[in-house]
């Protein structure tokens, strides 16, 4: 018996085939036309600031927001015209754990089995078997309030796997995790994936898609403003970036054109007077780029070469600052 | 963790691979049941939503009883046959009113979302704690006809009436309720639940002959009280309890109960459906 693909949708669609996509609030757009493409079988992230219209998009895609312009399909299957089939096909993993905060973990995934039609004894045996599998036995009868917040999230994931859905989106797993519950989190995600799971996740850190995702898509302001792998996207802010701050503030325009001389590419100047951001295609070029600085006369304060940041991501593809540097930029101009 | 896998057994997946353009009655009457019995366990967890239905039948009935009873029948025991299923209706009204505020401040949880995720049908999270709710009518209604035997009520149409008139308050509650269940998935707040139905709850139980003799009212108001389904309720109540008859007001009081479920449940289904 085949249990992970269902029988309607063919070999030949896409997970998510997204064209498009609209929502307005109002005035405001928080989607703005996307198109997303989401293979079967990969780990698909969306990457972007907050208020960058993710979740939205995911929203709409799960059925939960109706969609105001352009279309989306799962597994070949109509969101907007074929809800009720679509809810068949993914499993929902919510930004804050969508879970019963009245009942117990157990008594969680015997309702959500219930709700999807397994039998009394089976909706009991496959919550238990979850809650082993996600580490959550021993909390099984105790109530929600008193779970930690990596407990809610994999008590919320173990929630989505009951119908074992094809597709599982993930919105934003880790946000809020100390770091050693978010790789325990990574791992979890792995394993599915492993297990032939599609998985579509949205994240605001550039290092959870580099670990997770096959394709990343970079969203901002309701649009889509890259896609591809993560060596991609890293590429086209360079693999590290080398960051400068000179002595002599006035001096970084004549700074940036050395650089330019020596790499070929023009740097970034950062917000505070003095900065650079300095694109290296190769962490050991940034010795030819401080010893062509020096030769020049250009005395730095300090130098770091540092992995390049969802923010560099940003400033590379977009040429502003994700929102929330923009704001304190903002408040310093005012 | 890593020879295991996370995915549930094969055989605790839902059986049939294909899917199904819409849920089955049959899967909208376990998904309601599910529903229910999550709200029975909110139910026991959070004991305060049985204080009105306990208390307010034992306080009404003897306050209504002995401040009215004198002004309006001469007597406290002549007051009861007119004023114990005036207050079966009204501690229907009330009881019911808590489902709006109720489903509100759910719906703002998150796991509401999950809900709307899950290929159930729209109405198990409404008609699930609607039918919850029924035990709260029953202890309310059983209350109200105890402390009315307490107090000497008698009435007349013994037993099987009596029933009668219990089980049409109970089924006049849980009718009634999905006003309220449709008011919790518009408003915008609990507490606009709350104000709402309060101005709805007064006029329908005291602008009624739940507490007086119609007759007794000025002519405009008389016609509003007649017109009112709770004045219906009442006097269905009053003929199947005192006189133990099945007559036509009992027909019109069912008949009303079961318009408001008509209008109601399907407008509350489509504003849950599309709420954010």
């Amino acid at each position: 018996m085949d249990n992970t693909t269902p029988s309607h949708p063919t070999a030949a669609d896409h997970a998510v085939d997204a064209s498009g996509l609209v929502k307005r609030f109002d005035d405001f757009r928080a989607v703005d036309g996307v198109d997303l493409q989401v293979r079967r079988g990969e780990v698909f992230g969306v990457l972007g600031p907050n208020g960058a219209g993710k979740t939205t998009m995911l929203s709409m895609l799960a059925t939960l927001l109706p969609i105001d312009g352009g279309s989306a399909r799962v597994f070949g299957v109509d969101v907007a015209s074929d809800p009720h089939r679509v809810r068949q096909l993914v499993g929902v993993t919510g930004q804050y754990a969508s879970v019963d905060e009245n009942l117990t973990a157990a008594e969680n995934l015997y309702l959500f089995g219930r709700l999807l039609g397994l039998s009394r004894v089976h909706a009991r045996t496959t919550g238990a078997n979850l809650l082993e599998r996600f580490g959550l036995t021993g909390a099984a009868d105790r109530k929600i309030a008193q779970f930690s917040g990596g407990m809610r999230r994999r008590l919320d994931l173990a929630a989505s796997l009951i119908a074992r859905p094809p597709l599982i989106f993930l919105d934003e797993p880790t946000t809020g995790l100390d770091p050693r519950t978010r790789g325990q989190m990574w791992e979890t995600i792995r394993e599915l994936v492993a297990q032939g799971s599609t998985i579509l996740l949205t994240t605001q850190y550039l290092d959870e898609a580099d670990q997770l995702a096959d394709r990343i898509a970079v969203i901002d302001r309701g649009r889509k403003v890259a896609e591809g792998t993560s060596d991609e996207l890293k590429s086209s802010v360079g693999n590290s970036t080398l960051q400068v701050r000179l002595t002599d503030r006035d001096a970084a325009g004549h700074a940036a054109t050395v650089v330019e001389r020596v790499l070929g590419e023009s740097p970034v100047l950062t917000p505070e007077a003095g900065g650079l951001s300095i694109a290296l295609p190769d962490p050991n070029r940034a010795a030819d780029v401080l010893i062509a600085l020096r030769e020049a006369a250009l005395t730095i304060n300090t130098a770091a070469v540092q992995q390049p940041t969802l923010d560099e991501v940003f400033l590379a593809l977009t040429g502003h600052h994700s929102e929330h540097d923009t704001d304190i930029e903002n408040e310093e101009v005012a | 963790m890593a020879t295991q896998t996370l995915l549930p057994p094969t055989d605790a997946a839902p059986s049939a691979p294909a899917l199904s353009a819409r849920p089955s009655l049959r899967e909208t009457v376990n998904q309601t049941l599910a529903m229910a019995w999550r709200a029975t366990k909110k139910m026991r967890r959070n004991p305060e939503q049985f204080f009105d239905v306990t208390l307010q039948p034992l306080l009404f009935t003897a306050m209504f009883a002995y401040i009215f009873g004198g002004a309006i029948s001469g007597s406290v025991s002549d007051y009861l046959p007119i004023v114990i299923p005036g207050i079966l209706a009204q501690t229907a009204l009330t009881t019911c009113m808590a489902m709006g505020t109720q489903l509100r401040e759910d719906m703002d949880k998150g796991v509401f979302d999950r809900f709307r995720s899950l290929p159930i049908a729209r109405i198990a999270p409404l008609a699930g704690p609607a039918l919850a709710d029924v035990i709260r009518y029953t202890i309310a209604s059983t209350l109200t006809i105890l402390v009315g035997l307490a107090m000497g009520f008698r009435p007349g149409g013994g037993v099987l009436g009596t029933i009668g008139g219990w089980a049409l308050t109970i089924f006049a509650a849980w009718s009634l309720a999905w006003i309220f269940t449709w008011l919790g998935t518009v408003a915008r707040s609990a507490q606009a639940v709350q104000g709402i139905s309060l101005m709805i709850m007064f006029p329908l139980t005291f602008l009624s002959n739940a507490f007086v003799p119609a007759e007794t009212l000025p002519g405009w108001l008389e016609a509003f009280v007649n017109v009112n389904p709770v004045s219906h309720v009442v006097t269905a109540c009053r003929d199947l309890i005192n006189d133990g008859a099945l007559t036509a007001e009992v027909g019109w009081a069912v008949l009303g109960c079961l318009v408001v479920v008509a209008v109601f449940a399907p407008l509350a289904v489509r504003s849950y459906s599309k709420k954010i």
